[in-house]
């Protein structure tokens, strides 16, 4: 299982920070090619972060790659690039509609073609900033098998809903529900927005908390800082992961002895709660407070 | 025997077996002239050591062609002192000198000036920064600048190699006597530790002071038995240029990546125990490392004996609330650390061979647990050097860490692996200032290298699971990066040696090639 806890946004064009931006351990790394570039320098953050991916090691982290919409003059070439530079995940900004995940997928394979790359080696990420995205959550996230996960984009969606960011969040109730539910529906990962104001910690913490709460699996991040923030938040407490180990070890010693019905401390233990154990010792192991070597 | 009538009408022997010669009584104020002469007035003693003008002041010393003149550095990039002397000097006629100062910083560019007319002949000094350094790389010099550590400095000074006919010392507070601290007035630096050592051996000294205190300025650093002149001026120091507010804690995530790893570092080594001591640099990462020390002590009760060294607002947060117990201080950092040492009775001022003289009867280097130092550049022998640039000009200090890292039980070098385009690990830096038998582990951004030498705490990193690589693995992630750069273009003139702290010459910096 993957962990996609924090997806840092790292600027195309800054050679200092694409360079190694794996260092302070995102689960994903993910160079953008679209907001944070002026339309100046998109041939060379494309430039740059095509010769970084086929040349630097990024040490086991995820790579991906936010391209520019189809709809402006850069997405084509993006794909043409960066299907050739081979990321993990393309992420598509400002999704409406499964067509526009259907229309990137097309330019996708048609280049995976040409170069011999398996159909479907490249994955897909969807970003969802705009209230008809949000409305279309669902079927943009059943859109295609390349998916992994869908993305909220807030900061264009509270401007359209004419509000703005609020320290409880009260205003992308809707949206972060309607994403995530879509997410579920379809398997796939929901990954909450940023929060740009980088120098509130606290506010960063209480809106990573909210979000674990209400299931997402990770936030995008733009500020290398907050990493370390988001991962304690998903780190499960020690009795949490005590009480997940002894569900597993139930499991085992019910498969060892054929036994169907499973039972601790005289309780059923069903298949809901054995998910939610594996997920805590996942996300433990993650955390580094858990061996790797513990068994599933 | 021989005997003779003395001053006081009484018969005593010239000379006696088995002691020597002896000198009569002469009257009770022939020898000492220091002293008050109007016994027996009911005015208030006046006596005092205050003369109307630097110029004054220099002529009273006798200062001559070819003599040494030395100035201490604690009002770092704010100083006025060096060039407000040096321009009197020169305009005296004064040429041939050496100048040895405890360091040089960007704000004595007018230094140049004094080196081209001759007026400077020979330059002492742990640092040299700006237009000046660069002048030096080039070639400004025709005898080398000796670059010395600080411990280095005290040693040479004490043991008579350095021999100071004038030292001109800059103070912030002052009596007519000569008691001064540096924790008060306008331009109030902290400790005086550099300035002790001058002060106590120089052959004349003179203080230099914006802020003249009332009889007896307690506590002193410099005492008034080693005062010959006082002069005041308006202003010694640019009081934004001595000291900050209080050393603000870095936000750059890198900085902070390094100095978290290092902290983990100190905790898995060994050396993280109760009573442990420690010093860490001025530098944002080595700052940083103080924080997150911290975090660790006092989640696992661990109470430090003594911080030592260039002290900050950090140290002293810590010392007050318990989790660090004494502060021995040679140069304080940032107005907090003034406060303090002014203020605490357990931030003690220590002068520059207490702190790092190698040859003394013991500087408390030795007794120090960790290190952290930075470094500019860092070779896969873990020798380090932090005064030469990657162009190859001059740009940095000694300092403490030669002494520091020999002294220490663990001396950690933060650094990032690759600075704007240049690598910081590479096969032979440019100048080693301290060597690597000395340097003990290596902390970046891409992970940390032990140095062989230390297998015991290789051991204990890895166990505790830390990102540990040879340093050679290092090299070659930052080479992956940054390539490998060109040999630099030095000329044949030696513009500057390195002095060990021993005395001993450990490296030469020669002339960058335009």
């Amino acid at each position: 299982m993957k962990l996609r806890r924090t997806m840092l946004y790292v600027p195309g064009n800054s050679a200092a920070m694409v360079k190694d931006a794996h260092i302070y351990r995102p689960d994903t790394v993910m160079f953008d090619l679209e907001d944070s570039v002026s339309y100046r320098e998109k041939d060379a953050a494309r430039f740059l972060v095509y010769q970084t991916l086929r040349t630097l090691d990024y040490e086991g982290v995820e790579t991906a790659v936010r391209i520019n919409g189809l709809d402006t003059p850069y997405g084509r070439d993006d794909i043409e690039a960066m299907v050739r530079a081979r990321p993990n995940i393309i992420r598509i900004p400002k999704t409406e509609k499964a067509q526009d995940v259907t229309d990137v997928e097309t330019e996708i394979e048609r280049v995976e073609r040409k170069i011999g790359l398996p159909i479907g080696t490249i994955k897909l990420f969807a970003a969802i900033e705009t209230p008809l995205g949000v409305l279309n959550a669902r079927e943009i996230a059943c859109s295609s098998n390349r998916l992994l996960g869908i993305a909220l984009g807030a900061e264009d969606l509270v401007t359209s809903l004419r509000t703005s960011r609020s320290k409880d969040g009260i205003e992308l109730h809707y949206a972060r529900s309607q994403v995530l539910y879509a997410a579920r529906i379809a398997g796939i990962n929901a990954i909450d927005t940023v929060y740009s104001n980088v120098q509130d910690e606290e506010g960063f913490i209480a809106e990573v908390r909210l979000i674990k709460q209400l299931g997402f699996d990770g936030k995008s991040v733009i500020q290398p800082n907050q990493i370390k923030l988001v991962h304690r938040v998903y780190t499960p407490t020690e009795e949490e992961i005590h009480k997940a180990l002894r569900v597993l070890a139930a499991i085992r010693e019910a498969e060892s002895k054929g036994s169907g019905v499973i039972a601790l401390d005289g309780r059923m233990v069903d298949k809901p709660i054995v998910e939610r154990a594996r997920w805590t010792i996942e996300l433990a192991k993650a955390s580094g407070v858990v061996p790797e070597e513990v068994k599933l | 025997m021989k005997l003779v009538k003395n001053a006081a009408g009484r018969e005593i022997p010239e000379l006696f077996p088995g002691i020597g010669k002896l000198e009569p009584f002469q009257g009770a104020y022939a020898r000492t002239p220091l002293v008050r002469r109007e016994k027996g007035s009911r005015t208030l003693p006046r006596l005092n050591k205050i003369v109307d003008t630097l110029e004054q002041a220099i002529l009273k010393c006798g200062l001559q062609d070819g003599m040494t003149v030395s100035f201490h550095h604690h009002f770092r990039e704010g100083d006025y002192v060096v060039n407000m002397v040096m321009d009197i000097i020169a305009n005296l006629g004064i040429k041939n000198l050496t100048l040895a100062s405890s360091s040089l910083t960007s704000c004595h560019t007018p230094l140049v000036e004094h080196i081209r007319k001759g007026v400077i002949k020979r330059i002492y000094t742990s640092g040299l920064r700006g237009v000046l350094a660069d002048e030096i790389s080039h070639g400004l010099m025709d005898t080398p600048v000796l670059i010395h550590s600080h411990g280095g400095r005290a040693r040479a000074i004490e043991t008579g190699q350095l021999s100071i006919d004038v030292a001109f010392l800059g103070v912030p507070s002052c009596d007519l006597y000569g008691n001064a601290n540096g924790f008060s007035g306008k331009s109030a630096c902290g400790s005086l530790g550099y300035a002790i050592v001058d002060a106590r051996h120089a052959k004349k000294v003179v203080l230099i002071t914006d802020n003249l205190v009332d009889y007896p300025n307690t506590p002193f650093s410099i005492d008034q038995d080693l005062v010959d002149y006082i002069v005041i001026v308006d202003a010694i120091g640019d009081p934004q240029g001595i000291a900050t507010g209080a050393t603000r804690m870095t936000r750059d995530p890198r900085e902070l990546l390094i100095a978290e790893l290092a902290s983990q570092v100190i905790v898995t080594s060994g050396y993280f125990e109760d009573g442990f001591s420690v010093q860490t640099g001025s530098g944002g990462a080595a700052l940083a490392v103080t924080r997150f020390l911290r975090e660790k002590m006092l989640e696992r009760n661990v109470k430090a004996s003594f911080a030592l060294g260039g002290i900050t607002s950090q140290i002293v947060k810590m010392h007050e609330e318990g989790l660090i117990k004494r502060i021995l201080d040679v140069q304080s950092f940032d107005l907090e650390a003034v406060r303090s040492i002014g203020e605490n009775r357990y931030h003690t001022e220590i002068d520059a061979s207490y702190y790092a003289n190698p040859l003394n009867k013991g500087c408390v280097v030795n007794k120090l647990n960790v290190v952290v130092l930075s470094a500019m550049e860092i070779d896969t022998e873990f020798n380090v050097n932090v005064i030469t640039g990657s162009d190859g000009i001059i740009r940095g200090a000694s300092g403490g860490h030669s002494d520091t890292a020999i002294g220490s039980g663990l001396s950690v070098i933060v650094a990032p692996l690759v600075r704007g385009r240049t690598p910081t690990v590479i096969d032979k830096v440019t100048t080693v200032i301290t060597p690597g038998e000395t340097v003990d582990v290596l902390v970046t951004d891409h992970g940390v290298a032990v140095n062989p030498r230390r297998p015991e705490v290789l051991e204990r990193l890895k166990a505790a699971r830390l990102p540990v690589y040879t340093i050679e693995e290092l090299k070659k992630k930052a080479e992956k990066v940054t390539g490998i750069p060109e040999p630099l273009p030095f000329g044949k003139k030696i513009v500057a040696l390195v002095e060990y702290r021993d005395g001993t010459i450990i490296d030469m910096i020669r002339e960058i090639q335009p």
